[in-house]
């Protein structure tokens, strides 16, 4: 496989290599150690592996790493069918160029949705079946013997009859000039040896040595770093800037000036940084520089009882059986905005030429990197290089806006040598793509045995699809705010209404982590349980009887009880909540202990997540997600909030958005509950049902309903 | 211009003496595997030994460790085995994204040096690095295999 013949990138590969010891041939920059090279076409048997002469099996990955574990998992699927030796397995990024020169052979490179199992295990698992088949056919041939007479195992080909064998390695030649099958056939999943068995993450090594693995780790000759300031405003515009402030400062070149934004570039980014802090910029705000939280909160409020609210489900007469209903019981759920806060802040690195694009880049979808990339710059895509790069997390970041793209291409084209964009931790906090604020009006009809015969549910909040691709939406509601609230909501109620009255702001917003399920599974598990309150009945046991018809939900909420010790007493003073939540085609539910110290201080002992993903790929990335997930929504529900006054964002870094730490962490137990059948997500999963199952925990602690987030917000004290 | 001792060699870099020893280390030395992540010393991911101790270097002009060891990801493993933290972090798979690991391993290989078997409220009052994957239950697990496998081996963390 060739790609973009570049001398100057070769010269510059080879400094990453002087650097990080890594070496790297070739159209990308591999990973592993030791370091594999994406190697000629030659040993390429598909598109998807390459097998050297010395054994080493190269599976390619077209989905971003960004911590996910998707850089073993999705391997995993490749070789469970070609039958190689797992030992010899080294993973590789596909790059997006290359996907674009050969029609998409990678197929969809966008890493998110916790789908990058579901959306490629087909494909993957008919690459490796294909190669396997080719293996055989180029050893059959060798031997002058029927393929039918040959198996692969671990990495050998044996003639069954005569007991001769063939490593793959030896074949790997001959095979790549085999026909591929027209089709293949899949293994049974009881017969699969590597799937749903623990596998150790591919890319270790690599990060407990300080490896040059990020996009913010690039150098390159004559390279400059740029420092930006964007308008604190959301779509606000720059007036003027003074630069004569700069005169006498070392090492600045530039000064560049975009409609939103200005950044400084100099010889170091340490210099850049301090010249862009002291730059006298002026900016216009315009209208929305009087917007504030308590202004997207009211309007939140007032739309929980407007009238123009678009319907999402609506099953049997809900306003009717509320109306007979024995009990009815209503209440109000707010949550704010929520940065990402990646450990990595944005960055890119571009080089414009007169010939090629060039960028280095943290990214969830390269095919996206590269569009912007073509934009910004004015040149057709087929003169774009995009480096795909290990990213410093993801969590939806860095997938659909890729904003620091953009900039680092106009910036170095601009300035015409390659420019490394970093933006600060505090342009990071200000200038996200939000979780929305969303707010619910939750109202029940109870019948005389406690169960609900109605449930409304109004939502109100932004919408992501109206700021990404508004025509979804000309011919009815945003499907996506209401997550988890349609035909994934798990409880069977005779009469459900659910609607969305949309209340936009300016505040930009994008995929948060689990998207929409956050806030919805926080109002929706709340308010189960003030339903169970309300019917005098046990959360567990009134969820149970709720999800009578669902075996599955049931299954998984059982799993967590059960693990938990539901029906034991917890620690004196320590308390349990509860919740289920179906999300990304996978089901979870927790059990939370937490204790409410008399100062008010939450603290959270012990969650037990029980997680049914159908086919569980790789255990160990399914706990590795569990504890990632909650300790992400633990964060949130503890601290997150992104407030906005004067039209800007108020926080600035970790000291007044902060943090979970490790003195702060539960000890988590992930039960796996694999029904098998189906392929779901584990990434975002396992978040949705933390927030509302510790504020149930809370609430049998304190019989203190939380109906806001974050918690922060709340006197907890003991009166 | 500044002299300093990075991983046990000197170097005469020539910056403003306000800038912190972070920037020194990845853009003037090309030593990338200290991480910038917030720049006022809360989340710990540019954690670097000065003569031994952990310190936040993307907060330590460059002035103040003249003259003073300065040891970094890169340094720690010494003649190609792995110190005993990574080897622990290796085992236990306890990177995800991997971007604060550095910092979080310089952090805690400190703290096995001044406290070769630490209880979980020293873990706690010690490991203040942030970890936005969440790593932390496996951090905690390998600080106890690491420090399990010094007494082991009875070698000490440098």
């Amino acid at each position: 496989m060739s790609g973009v013949a570049h001398v100057d990138r070769r010269s510059f590969l080879a400094s990453v290599a002087a650097v990080g010891g890594a070496l790297a041939l070739g159209f990308e920059i591999p990973f592993g150690a030791p370091a594999v090279h994406a190697s000629s076409a030659a040993r390429e048997i598909t598109a998807w592996i390459v097998i050297e002469p010395d054994e080493t099996v190269i599976i390619r990955v077209a989905k971003s790493e960004m911590g996910q574990g998707s850089f073993t998992a999705l391997p995993m699927l490749v070789a469970e069918e070609l039958e190689c030796d797992w030992s010899k397995v080294k993973a590789e990024f596909v790059s997006p160029q290359e996907n674009r020169r050969r029609d998409r052979v990678w197929g969809n490179m966008s890493t998110g949705a916790s789908r990058s199992i579901s959306a490629s295990q087909n494909d993957l698992r008919c690459a490796g079946a294909t190669a396997r088949t080719m293996l055989i056919a180029a050893a059959a041939a060798r031997w002058n013997v029927p393929d039918s007479e040959c198996a692969a195992a671990r990495g050998v080909i044996t003639h069954l009859p005569s007991g001769r064998t063939m490593t793959f390695g030896r074949i790997a030649a001959a095979a790549a000039d085999i026909a591929p099958p027209a089709q293949v056939a899949l293994k049974d999943p009881k017969d699969w040896t590597l799937i749903g068995t623990r596998q150790k993450r591919l890319d270790v090594a690599d990060k407990i040595m300080g490896k040059p693995i990020y996009a913010i780790d690039v150098q390159l000759p004559n390279m400059l770093y740029a420092a930006i300031i964007q308008c604190p405003v959301f779509k606000g515009t720059l007036k003027s800037v003074d630069e004569t402030k700069l005169a006498g400062m070392k090492g600045i070149h530039h000064v560049v000036k975009r409609p939103d934004a200005v950044a400084v570039v100099a010889d170091s980014w340490w210099r850049a940084k301090k010249a862009a802090e002291v730059l006298p910029v002026s900016w216009d705000g315009g209208d929305n520089a009087s917007v504030s939280s308590s202004t997207i909160s009211a309007n939140l409020h007032e739309a929980l009882s407007a009238a123009d609210a678009r319907v999402g489900r609506n099953d049997g007469d809900v306003d009717r059986a509320l109306g007979q209903a024995v009990k009815r019981i209503e209440a109000d759920y707010e949550v704010p905005f929520l940065a990402h806060a990646t450990m990595e802040p944005q960055n890119c690195t571009a080089h414009v030429t007169a010939d090629l694009v060039e960028i280095w880049v943290p990214t969830q979808d390269g095919e996206t990197a590269l569009a912007i990339a073509a934009d910004a710059a004015g040149v057709p895509p087929g003169k774009v290089v995009v480096h795909k790069m290990m990213l410093g997390g993801g969590f939806g970041r860095r997938g659909i806006f890729q904003d620091f793209v953009r900039q680092a291409v106009l910036i170095a084209k601009e300035v015409g040598q390659p420019v490394k964009l970093v933006w600060t931790r505090e342009e990071d906090i200000r200038h996200d793509f939000y979780r929305p604020v969303a707010a619910a009006r939750m109202t029940a009809g109870l019948d005389a045995d406690g169960m609900p015969v109605a449930w409304k549910i109004r939502t109100a909040g932004q919408s992501i699809i109206a700021a990404v691709s508004p025509r979804v939406m000309q011919f009815g509601v945003d499907r996506n705010f209401l997550q988890g609230l349609l035909e994934d909501m798990p409880y069977d109620v005779p009469n459900y209404l659910v609607d969305f009255a949309m209340r936009n702001t300016h505040v930009p917003v994008g995929v948060w982590r689990s998207v929409n399920h956050s806030q919805n599974a926080f109002f929706k598990e709340s308010f189960v349980d003030e339903m169970a309150y309300a019917a005098g009945a046990d959360p567990y046991l009134f969820r149970r009887k709720l999800l009578a018809k669902k075996p599955k939900e049931l299954a998984v909420l059982e799993a967590a009880a059960t693990h938990a010790g539901w029906d034991t007493s917890p620690p004196l003073g320590v308390f349990r909540g509860i919740a289920l939540h179906n999300s990304q085609n996978s089901v979870c539910a927790q059990v939370v202990e937490a204790s409410v110290a008399p100062d008010g201080k939450v603290r959270v002992h012990r969650v037990v997540s029980a997680i049914d993903p159908g086919h569980a790929v790789n255990p160990l990335t399914i706990e590795l997600q569990t504890e990632s997930a909650i300790v992400y929504g633990l964060a949130a529900a503890l601290y997150g909030e992104i407030t906005i006054r004067d039209g800007r964002v108020e926080q600035t870094n970790f000291h007044d958005y902060p943090m979970l730490r490790l003195a702060e962490m539960p000890r988590v137990e992930t039960v796996i509950v694999a029904s098998g059948g189906f392929w779901g997500g584990v990434g975002e999963t396992p978040m949705p049902p933390l927030a509302p199952a510790l504020c149930n925990a809370i609430f049998s602690a304190t019989g203190k309903r939380i109906r806001s987030l974050p918690l922060k917000n709340h006197d907890l004290r003991s009166a | 211009m500044a002299r300093l001792t990075v991983n046990g060699r000197a170097y005469d870099v020539d910056v403003d003496s306000d800038t912190p020893l972070l920037w020194v280390l990845r853009d003037t030395l090309g030593l990338m595997g200290t991480k910038y992540g917030c720049g006022i010393a809360q989340c710990g991911a540019c954690t670097v030994h000065v003569d031994g101790a952990p310190i936040r270097s993307c907060s330590l002009p460059v002035s103040a460790v003249a003259d003073r060891q300065i040891t970094t990801i890169e340094g720690l493993a010494q003649n190609g085995a792995l110190h005993a933290v990574q080897r622990a972090w290796l085992d236990l798979d306890v990177p995800q994204c991997g971007y604060c690991q550095s910092g979080m391993i310089m952090a805690v290989a400190a703290l096995l040096k001044d406290k070769p078997s630490p209880s979980d409220a020293e873990i706690d009052v010690a490991i203040t690095n942030i970890c936005r994957c969440g790593t932390y239950q496996r951090i905690r697990m390998a600080i106890h295999a690491a420090a399990g496998q010094q007494r082991v081996s009875g070698t000490s963390s440098q």
